[in-house]
């Protein structure tokens, strides 16, 4: 039978998975999708803890969660466009203006 | 072993693979839709745990606005999957980052053996403990109560990236000047051509 631990190892391979895009990653799209799956882990486990308890809750979190992200992508995917515009590339390591 | 467990072991090994599909794959495109594949299996985690408005909405915001929002603007950089990404890091770079992912993992899993309870959950859209749990009707009530101040909060949010999208989109204004010296002269050659014509 399934219990929360399962739900929740499964969210934190996630977590990883979106943890590894972001270290490893040279395009900036993906390393931006990672961002978003990371999101997506914290949110399994909030519904996974949310049915194990039996109260609402996470749900309603959840449905917070989702519009932080919606926003997030809307002024983030805007800010890869002006990047784009100003050195023509996509890969990150290009990206060290501020790099000492 | 029972629907459920099977259903639980596809969609997590689904979501799973996706999202290491996800982050491995040269062409952004296909990383998207990997992602997309990904979101689609957690969504049946969700509808698995009783979260179906939740579950919808996920699939209807995440994958139906979000990525094809990504898929846009890959479109709009006309990205193929070609470019110069740079070298591959080094292997001692590499090796690090992967052992520091998988010291977190293993913190995690740690974590979650020691922490909490460990007993079975109701699985399944059918085999509910509450009438409505997880309905549009609960999940709103909620918000509208005790979660009114973070809703209200969530507006405020969307406003400001509202104006944050507009003012960062916006091109400088010399840039601007020029554009629309062009549109004036395209403007007057139309009407132009609407007077010959």
């Amino acid at each position: 039978m399934i219990t929360v631990t399962a739900y929740v190892i499964v969210a934190a391979v996630l977590f990883i998975i979106g943890a590894l895009g972001v270290l490893i990653s040279r395009n900036l799209i993906v390393m931006f999708m990672s961002v978003e799956l990371m999101l997506n882990a914290a949110n399994l486990c909030l519904i996974a803890f949310s049915r194990a308890l039996n109260v609402m809750d996470g749900h309603a979190i959840v449905f917070l969660v989702l519009t932080v992200a919606a926003a997030e992508v809307a002024v983030g995917l805007g800010m890869v466009i002006n990047l784009y515009r100003n050195k023509e590339t996509i890969n990150i390591d290009r990206y060290n203006l501020l790099k000492w | 072993m029972n629907l459920d467990t099977i259903i639980f072991i596809v969609s997590a090994l689904v979501a799973v693979s996706g999202a290491t599909m996800m982050i491995s794959l040269r062409n952004p495109v296909l990383s998207v839709m990997s992602m997309i594949l990904s979101l689609v299996a957690q969504a049946v985690l969700y509808i698995q745990l009783g979260a179906l408005f939740v579950g919808a909405v996920l699939i209807i915001v995440y994958s139906g606005a979000i990525m094809v929002l990504f898929l846009f603007v890959i479109m709009l950089l006309n990205l193929r999957g070609s470019e110069d990404l740079g070298r591959q890091s080094s292997p001692i770079k590499m090796s690090t980052k992967i052992l520091f992912s998988l010291m977190l993992f293993v913190e995690f899993v740690f974590v979650i053996k020691v922490g909490f309870f460990k007993g079975d959950i109701p699985l399944g859209v059918m085999s509910q403990t509450t009438d409505n749990f997880g309905s549009v009707e609960s999940v709103a009530e909620l918000l509208f109560t005790n979660y009114l101040y973070p809703f209200e909060l969530t507006s405020v949010l969307l406003l400001s990236a509202i104006v944050g999208a507009v003012v960062m989109s916006k091109r400088d204004a010399a840039e601007t000047k020029t554009d629309e010296s062009a549109v004036a002269v395209k403007d007057s050659d139309s009407k132009e051509q609407v007077v010959e014509s």
